[in-house]
């Protein structure tokens, strides 16, 4: 028998190879119940053959399924009790909406009022009550959407598997969605695995992001260090807008920890290392900060002349060109008080120490 | 871009045209011709009444509605396991299938139908056969009676049905019936909850195309069939060669042609007023 501390969830060298191709590497998760992991990456990663995998749709060429401890790996999708959002939705045309919620209650051959209780009980969670009749066909996007979250959780499994499910919506109600999604997953404590390659999604949603690239699991962690910690480059460009300058060890200094050369200045990092052939310094927008001056010879310091400015509403984003391949991003609060640069105003570009890292090349 | 409704009228233009003149007009012209000769409306109404009255008569209408539908039931049988596994198959196994299929559909009926009787004769293959393993002792009557008639007309309809079948099941979602399984369906409940129910619009319309067309069938039955198979096309063919009376086979004309269009009118009722039939 499984422990009480037994993963909701534990996938264990995952492994599913197409020909010459190997789609998916050696992937490793473990999903603690209750918890909301996202597997993030873009298209081609292999996130959703894993979690195809996972679901029992693929067979995988190596590792290990394991459901609540018990071993999957080769039981078929209906043997594994998961609950499901399709990135089409799968609603059924020929069946009403009621009908297309009791499914999965159907072919359990649950008998006739536990049905109806249950599948009432879910379209009020999905705040659909009024609309059993109503054809797939006859419902807008969100309302399929959540059509196929009430089906999904009605059988109240104890995990739930989501293939980019806002993918067709539109962005005000993905928004909603997400919210929503979240709030019924906290008060049903169910297990999620969610599919996605929208990386603000992935930030609002998840208690663990694991990112994928090219069949692997590079980086795995809660949102918040994922994004300010990104351990390759690729992570830190795929969450959100980053500047990864160019840099090589500190000469002067030789192979002293967190010192670097950005464009034949010295820059100071708390976090990371570079690779021996160099690499990266990776700052996020927000935390350069602008003003007028001289730069001095202190760390983290560039000169520059602004290229352009982006008007985003909270903040305005510019780009600075320090003598780099590409200009550096520098996003500004538009707080009270923001006055602004205009484009040619030359500017000193700053950071502290604590908010750049050092990534290998 | 969408076209004008005068654009889609000149589009369908030479259609129509062919049909006025080939079928419309002579059908027509057939029909009004021969009634005619009996006079004004009441005679008309007479012979009409007297025609359908008729024993005989009604009694090739009921055999040829109960063979159309023997046939839609045996090809709809048949048919369905071969639409499936068409609509499954890829690249080399598809095109073998495919050709298997549509072969015999661009052969002429009278051929095909002159190939079953080798088969099917006294002395053919299929007894022979039989004999020869020692199945049956003696030859099984498998022509010039009713047995004839359905293989025949089953074996010349079965493409319709299928490829009727075949499209309606390649129109299916493959991502409804991997959904249907992953909430826990076996693969049977998969095909009696979902499969089925989103290929019915298919059956239907596969079964309606055979029974329509097995209702006009002439050149089998008349071959394969024996006595008591005589159906409404050959009673037709009949009154118009040998008994050189007009008037009774365009009244019978008329019946088939109703009967027809009546069938018609019931699939687009169905399609339409069903929510999740048409989709």
């Amino acid at each position: 028998m499984a422990g009480a501390d037994a993963p909701a969830i534990l996938l264990e060298g995952l492994t599913k190879r197409y020909g010459a191709e190997t789609v998916v590497c050696d992937v490793t998760l473990r999903v603690a119940p209750g918890e909301f992991l996202t597997l993030l990456g873009p298209s081609g990663s292999g996130k959703t053959t894993t979690l195809s995998m996972l679901a029992g749709f693929v067979t995988p060429d190596a590792g290990r399924v394991m459901l609540g401890g018990r071993d999957v790996t080769s039981a078929p999708p209906r043997a594994r009790g998961l609950g499901m959002v399709f990135q089409n939705y799968a609603i059924f045309p020929h069946l009403d909406v009621f009908e297309n919620v009791a499914f999965p209650l159907r072919v359990k051959r649950v008998a006739q009022p536990e049905v109806t209780r249950r599948v009432m009980e879910a379209l009020e969670l999905v705040k659909l009550t009024g609309f059993e009749r109503r054809y797939g066909r006859q419902l807008s996007g969100g309302q399929q959407q959540r059509v196929a979250l009430a089906r999904a959780v009605v059988a109240q499994p104890n995990v739930v598997l989501m293939d980019e499910p806002l993918g067709a919506l539109d962005k005000n109600l993905r928004y909603h969605m997400q919210v929503e999604i979240k709030e019924i997953q906290r008060r049903l404590g169910m297990t999620v695995v969610y599919v996605t390659h929208d990386q603000e999604e992935a930030l609002t949603m998840s208690d663990r992001i694991a990112i994928m690239d090219r069949g692997r699991v590079v980086q795995q962690g809660p949102p918040r260090e994922v994004y300010e910690r990104p351990e390759s480059a690729f992570v830190g460009r795929f969450l959100g807008e980053a500047n990864l300058l160019p840099a090589r060890s500190d000469a002067q200094g030789g192979h002293t920890k967190g010192r670097a050369m950005i464009l034949d200045r010295p820059a100071l990092a708390e976090h990371g290392e570079l690779g021996p052939a160099g690499g990266f310094l990776f700052v996020r927008p927000e935390k350069i900060s602008l003003h007028v001056g001289a730069a001095g010879d202190g760390p983290n310091a560039l000169t520059g002349r602004i290229l352009h400015a982006s008007f985003l509403g909270n903040v305005v984003r510019y780009g600075v060109d320090v003598g780099a391949a590409e200009p550096l991003l520098c996003d500004e609060a538009n707080a009270s008080g923001f006055t602004g640069f205009a484009p040619g105003d030359a500017v000193v570009a700053s950071w502290q120490p604590a908010h750049c890292r050092l990534l290998p090349g | 871009m969408p076209l004008s409704r005068m654009g889609v009228l000149l589009l369908l233009l030479p259609a129509l045209l062919l049909m006025a003149l080939v079928f419309l007009g002579p059908i027509a012209w057939f029909i009004g011709g021969a009634l005619a000769e009996l006079g004004g409306p009441a005679e008309i109404w007479e012979e009409a009444a007297a025609v359908l009255g008729s024993r005989a008569i009604i009694a090739t209408i009921v055999t040829t509605n109960w063979i159309a539908f023997l046939v839609t039931c045996l090809t709809l049988l048949v048919g369905y396991p071969v639409a499936y596994a068409l609509s499954r198959a890829k690249g080399l196994t598809f095109t073998v299938i495919l050709v298997c299929i549509l072969l015999p559909y661009f052969t002429s009926v009278i051929v095909r139908t002159y190939a079953w009787m080798v088969l099917l004769g006294r002395n053919g293959l299929i007894n022979q056969a039989l004999l020869g393993l020692g199945i049956i002792d003696e030859p099984l009557q498998l022509m010039y009676n009713r047995a004839g008639v359905l293989i025949g007309m089953s074996y010349v309809l079965l493409p319709y049905m299928v490829l009727t079948l075949y499209s309606a099941m390649k129109a299916v979602d493959p991502r409804l019936l991997e959904a249907a399984e992953g909430m826990g369906a076996s693969p049977l409940a998969v095909f009696v909850k979902v499969f089925l129910p989103l290929t019915l619009q298919g059956v239907v319309a596969g079964a309606l195309i055979v029974f329509i067309l097995g209702l006009g069938f002439f050149i089998t039955p008349a071959l394969m069939g024996g006595p008591r198979d005589i159906m409404i096309a050959m009673l037709i063919e009949r009154e118009i060669e040998l008994m050189l009376n007009w008037p009774v086979a365009a009244l019978m004309t008329l019946v088939l042609l109703a009967v027809t269009l009546a069938l018609y009118a019931v699939y687009h009722r169905i399609s339409e007023r069903t929510p999740g039939f048409a989709l």
